[in-house]
């Protein structure tokens, strides 16, 4: 098992915390360059969509979240999926197109999701997960099951449809949902300042009647902060929050892209504000570790990823005899 | 300069860079389309030859984006817009379906939409099942819309030169593991065109009939090499444009073959290929057949992620070779 328990609560609220958020951050970090790395060595098939860079935003936003609260992910949704607490092994397995893989080898890098610990499902189609939210948070509403849905997208996302209209429903049936952006400055080739007119993207709530905030989405803390008052927001059925946090997605955009639309210079710039090590300085400021704590911590998320890999790579591969099968949920009787 | 090899992203990007010489009401429109040259590289280097203002990158917004071409089209410009899959064409489908599609009918004839829609499509990357479908029997279901299905980078230049040339809507199917290996054909210099809705005869034979879309023709002609060398001898047909079909070259070929397979790589269930049989079934060559018609077509499932998976979704080289010998020897 490559699980760690999951745990609610401030980043620096205690010792416990601390190690938690570090070592999310880290399990998202390292996965990821495993998956470089796979797919470098001709392991995966496919293509990926990489979050390193954006850890702390998931990392801070899950630490707000019950196990029973949900979440809808997107293409680039192995964070995610690992902040809501999935196992890494099974995510591993899907990449490689295994059996225990979580969605038995037909889904891969973009469908990827651990229904167990309430993620509703990346998807492969921006914006598709935003509706689909919304609707989640619609049957909380109607079932009085106090959950809290939160729907990840990218600033990209914000200019499809599917965005403003479920940000309208949210906002008049005073969904428990949370709108959370990670605004990494680029969709694809696309930055912000080509595809908005408006400076601040927080902004587009304004025309649904939705408070809306902006974040450093590089701070764990900073990211919980604001991600706590939006869920205590909808579980007290007081409706949506717009989070908009500023990250920046490090590698290209998926395995084919040459980064000619941005340069080295603003790549380096960035690289400087990693999550990681501006939390690790976080804690050594609150005396909550040492440093000998915290490369640990580091070294044990390298660990868990390695051991994922070794297991899920052991692992028998998805057949094709089920396919036909698996199109619908049989009808119980 | 003499014919060459190209691959279909080349040709295709040579016959939109020709359009956009030709007329400077032409051109492009969609997401990443510029400097990155589109998610397949197709338009390449156009941004830096024509410009931003002719190399329109375009927020994620399929819905606005393929509308803004419906209505500069019908104000007279000639749009080509690009979706980046064509399964994001559903974002769009209510300005391809109800308005493209049923504009110049519905006003009398008073407008025309004199738009191209390119979208790749397809399986065979790993991309899973909302980047791999065949949807080509949507388009093709909906009156108003003509529908090109390239199968290799000669046909696809001459195509979209009378897909851009043409007064209505046009959906242009690219697959994409085509976009990147050269055809067995050269491709012609100059602006050459290919009429719409005119069947081409591939290859010639007197044992059995294939009829094969996109990428199923060059799968289909492979096994039409193999099967010579058995003596079965082929005749490989591609109807290039699905709406409207041509039929004639298949009723002609049925009557000698005597036998008719059918290939496509989207889901059985309702698909195009469906169609050829159907007019087949209808047609006085009906009774020249002595075997059965034979379907070969994508499972009814979702496209699913790993190799071992996505392989066993769609027709593979040994399917149809296995299909198309079974055929002959069977029914003599
Ligand atoms: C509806 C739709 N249109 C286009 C795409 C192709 N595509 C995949 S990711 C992406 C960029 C998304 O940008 P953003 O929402 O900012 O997310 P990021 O990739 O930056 O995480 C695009 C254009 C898609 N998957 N779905
Ligand atoms: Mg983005």
């Amino acid at each position: 098992m490559t699980t760690a328990p999951l745990l609610i609560g401030h980043p620096l609220a205690s010792k416990e915390h601390a190690r938690h958020a570090l070592l999310y951050m880290c399990r998202i970090r390292k996965f990821e360059e495993a998956v470089e790395d796979l797919f470098g060595r001709g392991m995966m098939h496919g293509t990926m969509h990489l979050s390193i860079g954006q850890e702390a935003s998931p990392t801070g936003m899950c630490m707000a979240l019950n196990l029973t609260d949900q979440i809808t992910s997107t293409h680039r949704g192995h964070g995610h999926c690992i902040a809501k607490g999935a196992d890494l092994t099974r995510m591993i397995a899907e990449l490689l197109g295994k059996e225990i893989g979580y969605c038995g080898g037909r889904g891969g890098s973009m469908h990827i999701a651990d229904v167990d610990t309430g993620n509703l499902g990346a998807n492969g189609v921006v914006g598709g997960g935003i509706p689909i939210a919304a609707g989640a948070a619609l049957a909380s509403k109607m079932m009085k099951s106090g959950k809290v849905v939160v729907s990840f997208f990218g600033d990209g996302a914000m200019n499809e449809g599917a965005f403003h209209e479920a940000a309208n429903l949210a906002a008049i049936w005073k969904l428990p949902m949370i709108l959370f952006c990670e605004n990494n400055k680029y969709g694809m080739s696309s930055s912000t300042e080509k595809a908005f007119a408006i400076d601040n993207l927080k902004d587009r709530a304004l025309g649904y009647g939705i408070p809306s905030v902006n974040v450093d989405g590089n701070d764990v803390v900073a990211v919980y902060e604001q991600a706590q008052i939006a869920a205590d927001r909808a579980r007290n059925g007081e409706g949506p929050t717009l989070i908009v946090a500023e990250t920046y997605r490090w590698k290209g955009h998926s395995r084919s892209d040459k980064n000619l639309y941005r340069t080295k210079e603003e790549i380096e710039e960035w690289r400087l504000l990693d999550p990681i090590p501006k939390f690790v300085e976080k804690i050594l400021e609150s005396k909550l570790m040492e440093q000998s704590e915290i490369d640990a911590i580091q070294a044990e998320a390298q660990d868990q990823v390695i051991a994922a890999v070794n297991e899920a790579v052991k692992a028998k591969s998805a057949e094709p005899s089920g396919l036909l099968a698996a199109v619908f949920k049989e009808i119980s009787a | 300069m003499s014919d060459r090899m190209l691959t279909m992203a080349e040709a295709v990007r040579e016959a939109m860079s020709i359009a956009f010489d030709e007329r400077p009401e032409v051109f492009l429109l969609g997401e990443d389309v510029g400097i990155y040259g589109g998610a397949f590289g197709v338009s390449a280097d156009m941004y830096h030859r024509y410009g931003a203002e002719r190399v329109l990158d375009t927020p994620i917004a399929e819905l606005g984006i393929v509308g803004a071409a419906v209505g500069a089209a019908l104000a007279g410009m000639r749009p080509i817009v690009e979706i980046q899959f064509s399964d994001f064409t559903a974002q769009a489908m209510d300005q391809i379906a109800n308005q493209a599609a049923k504009i110049h009918f519905m006003l009398g004839g008073a407008l025309h939409v004199p738009m191209v829609l390119r979208t790749p499509q397809g399986s065979g990357t790993g991309a899973a099942a909302q980047h791999s479908q065949n949807l080509e029997p949507w388009f093709a279901s909906v009156p108003g819309l003509k529908v090109v299905v390239p199968s290799n980078p000669a046909d696809a230049k001459g195509l979209l030169l009378s897909a851009i040339d043409d007064p209505n809507p046009v959906i242009f199917l690219e697959h994409k593991l085509l976009y990147k290996i050269p055809g067995r054909d050269s491709v012609p210099v100059g602006s050459g065109r290919i009429p719409l809705g005119v069947a081409k005869v591939v290859r010639e034979g007197k044992d059995l009939t294939i009829v094969a879309t996109g990428i199923m023709v060059n799968k289909s002609w492979e096994v039409c090499e193999k099967l010579a060398a058995e003596g079965i001898s082929i005749t490989l047909i591609d109807p290039r444009t699905i709406s409207p079909l041509d039929m004639q070259p298949v009723y002609e070929s049925v009557e000698k073959t005597g036998r008719l397979l059918v290939v496509q790589e989207g889901p059985s269930h309702a698909g195009f290929i469906n169609e050829v049989i159907a007019q087949m079934a209808g047609s006085s060559s009906f009774g020249s057949l002595i075997a059965p018609i034979k379907r070969l077509a994508g499972m009814n499932i979702p496209i699913p992620y790993a190799p071992q998976l996505e392989k066993a979704a769609v027709p593979q080289i040994e399917d149809i070779e296995i299909a198309a010998r079974d055929i002959v020897k069977n029914w003599r």
